[in-house]
């Protein structure tokens, strides 16, 4: 950011009672217009989502816009216990959390020595890298199949946790890449000269000092491997295996009429909620990840 | 410069600085593991389950391997002539360049005008400004961001249903009778339109907040500068904005893209056995199919493959039309 560029609510905050012309308002009144149709459009969808949770399935189609007669929590038990939700989620918090420290080590590892070691080479591994993130996943899904067969972890969670941390790893080299050029030199030779090892100097001196990096990157993908759908699909196909988003589609495509949409709906509630979370905890850091890639 | 982290931008690529003490240092032992531990283990991970299956389907695509037998037996192009006389497979490539073609269009402009109503389109006596709020409307438009593409698929599956959604709930509640009953997804008409509806609301606010912060990094004199030359908003969005962030539409640009060719979750929970009269079948739809229920391993890989050069093709025009462009304008700069 340049000094100059002003934070726009700074600068209103900073003049109480300044109004522009008629005309100005005007402006700033069909902004705000279109800004808050956007708003209610983005909202609607899941509020209805929400509301419809708490429904039977008589009065979903009988009353989509109503509220509920009574909040009925028996969908979300009815969810978590006889469409399976509980066990996929955990599942997914298993396979989320090992694939996220994994992928984040691996990721922080490599980016450190291609930023900031000399050796032959270190391009050409650079675009190796990059080039996994050009790829479409869906060339390679096929060979995966059979190479997780192989190594006899098809159907497996740990072979599902070593894919997504397979297919992340691009992705946070490439952002790490940066923040570790940017770390000061001189902090690692006051290490080295106090006699620490290149070992210590990394785990001790360097990561430390990349957290708010890692701390972007871990969160972004946080996001991405919670909403992974098409490699637990293709690789994960044993139903007390099943991820949350998963469990969630085949809860959804469930053949015939019979499917209970109050308790779909508060599914979809319950699978959203932790990124909700994390999202509002983040926000201010993820957009500033989001928006630090963008002024690069 | 590159917009997006990941952006395949190439000084980045090449390093950056190169700390000078690093070509002092001797190769101890220490840093000598060091390397070869850091890279090697990540690396191979990588290369097993990454790169390596990346050229496996290229090979793969020339053989009739129906994945049980041992050997795969070799057959040339014969899978890629299959293709070009598949009719059903044209029809996906087909629905997958329209995404193509509108998705990210659409996707850019509305993001981009919905950028410069929060950077300059508040009320301009003093410096120009944003709207006040405007980080509440930045956190509610990047939220579908966060939610699990599957999940918006389900929500809009029940949006769009004909009797009991959302949708032909508020057609008619606004007094459009017509729509009473309207299976938006079961229309050949409308249903890749009400798909296409589904994915740009599901990308905009990404890209709005990835543009507020990009407009926010061109200096603010250039466009107070604007202002007191007379340009109106429209204006100074079109001439000002947009080419002071032109690195990073064109980055969204490429993602947007690939999204779109791939497309597969969203279809995959709105429509998964193609719609009606398979007017929503996509590539990957058909790759999927071809691949777990049908067994054609081979065939299902020469798909893969033509996907993988459809978005090779696509990204190189985008990236190398902008590079002209940019060159372009610096000669025009200079005269």
């Amino acid at each position: 950011m340049s000094a100059v560029t002003r934070d726009p609510e700074a600068a209103v905050a900073a003049r109480p009672g300044r109004r522009g012309p008629s005309g100005e308002r005007t402006v700033a009144i069909g902004s705000h217009t279109v800004l808050v149709v956007w708003s209610l459009i983005v909202l609607l969808p899941f509020a209805w989502t929400v509301v419809s949770s708490f429904k039977t399935n008589q009065e979903i189609f009988a009353s989509p816009f109503s509220l509920p007669r009574e909040w009925r929590f028996q969908n979300y038990v009815d969810a978590w216990e006889t469409a399976g939700i509980g066990s996929y989620f955990f599942n997914s918090v298993i396979v989320v959390a090992c694939a996220l420290v994994l992928t984040m080590l691996m990721g922080a590892m490599s980016a450190y020595v291609l930023a900031r070691f000399d050796f032959r080479g270190r391009t050409v591994l650079r675009y190796l890298i990059v080039a996994g993130l050009t790829f479409p996943v869906f060339l390679a899904v096929v060979p995966l199949f059979f190479i997780l067969q192989q190594l006899g972890v098809l159907n497996s969670l740990p072979g599902l946790i070593l894919s997504y941390a397979a297919y992340a790893y691009p992705f946070t080299v490439f952002f790490l890449l940066s923040f570790f050029e940017q770390l000061p030199g001189e902090i690692a030779e006051a290490a080295s000269i106090d006699g620490a090892s290149e070992w210590r100097t990394f785990f001790q001196v360097m990561l430390p000092m990349a957290g708010p990096g890692m701390a972007a990157v871990a969160i972004l993908n946080f996001v991405g491997l919670w909403n992974q759908f098409l490699l637990p699909v293709v690789l994960n196909s044993d139903r007390s295996n099943y991820v949350l988003t998963q469990g969630l589609a085949a809860f959804a495509s469930q053949a015939g009429y019979d499917v209970n949409f109050g308790a779909l709906f508060a599914g979809a509630v319950m699978t959203v909620v932790p990124v909700l979370v994390v999202y509002l905890v983040f926000q201010r850091r993820l957009q500033g990840a989001v928006s630090a890639g963008g002024l690069k | 410069m590159s917009a997006l982290p990941g952006a395949p931008d190439r000084t980045a690529v090449r390093g950056g600085p190169r700390p000078p003490a690093a070509r002092r240092k001797r190769w101890t032992f220490d840093r000598v593991s060091l390397v070869v531990v850091f890279l090697g283990v990540p690396l191979a991970l990588y290369l097993v389950f990454v790169l390596y299956p990346f050229t496996q389907a290229a090979w793969y695509s020339l053989t009739s391997w129906s994945g049980f037998t041992a050997t795969q037996e070799f057959i040339g192009l014969e899978n890629y002539r299959r293709l070009l006389s598949d009719g059903l497979f044209l029809k996906a490539v087909g629905n997958s360049l329209s995404l193509l073609v509108v998705v990210p269009a659409v996707t850019l402009v509305l993001s981009f005008a919905l950028a410069c109503l929060l950077t300059f389109g508040g009320s301009s006596t003093g410096a120009v400004r944003g709207l006040a709020g405007s980080s509440f409307y930045r956190v509610v438009s990047f939220f579908p961001y966060v939610v699990p593409a599957i999940v918006v698929g389900i929500i809009f599956g029940r949006v769009y249903d004909p009797s009991a959604g959302l949708f032909n709930g508020v057609l008619t509640g606004v007094g459009l009778d017509r729509f009473r009953d309207f299976a938006w997804l079961g229309e050949p008409s409308t249903a890749m339109w009400a798909v296409i509806v589904v994915i740009v609301w599901a990308f905009v606010g990404f890209y709005m907040v990835l543009f507020v912060a990009s407009i926010r990094a061109i200096p603010a004199e250039i466009f107070e500068a604007a202002r007191i030359d007379g340009a109106g908003r429209f204006r100074t969005a079109v001439f000002i904005a947009a080419p002071g962030i032109a690195g990073s539409l064109r980055t969204a640009y490429v993602y947007l893209g690939i999204f779109a060719l791939d497309a597969f979750v969203f279809l995959a929970a709105m429509n998964p056995d193609g719609g009606p009269g398979n007017s929503t079948l996509v590539i990957t739809q058909q790759i999927f199919s071809t691949a777990f229920t049908q067994g054609r391993f081979g065939l299902a890989c020469a798909m893969g493959v033509v996907l993988a050069l459809l978005t090779f093709v696509f990204t190189g025009l985008v990236l190398g039309i902008g590079q002209a462009l940019a060159r372009r304008d610096a000669k025009g700069a200079r005269a």
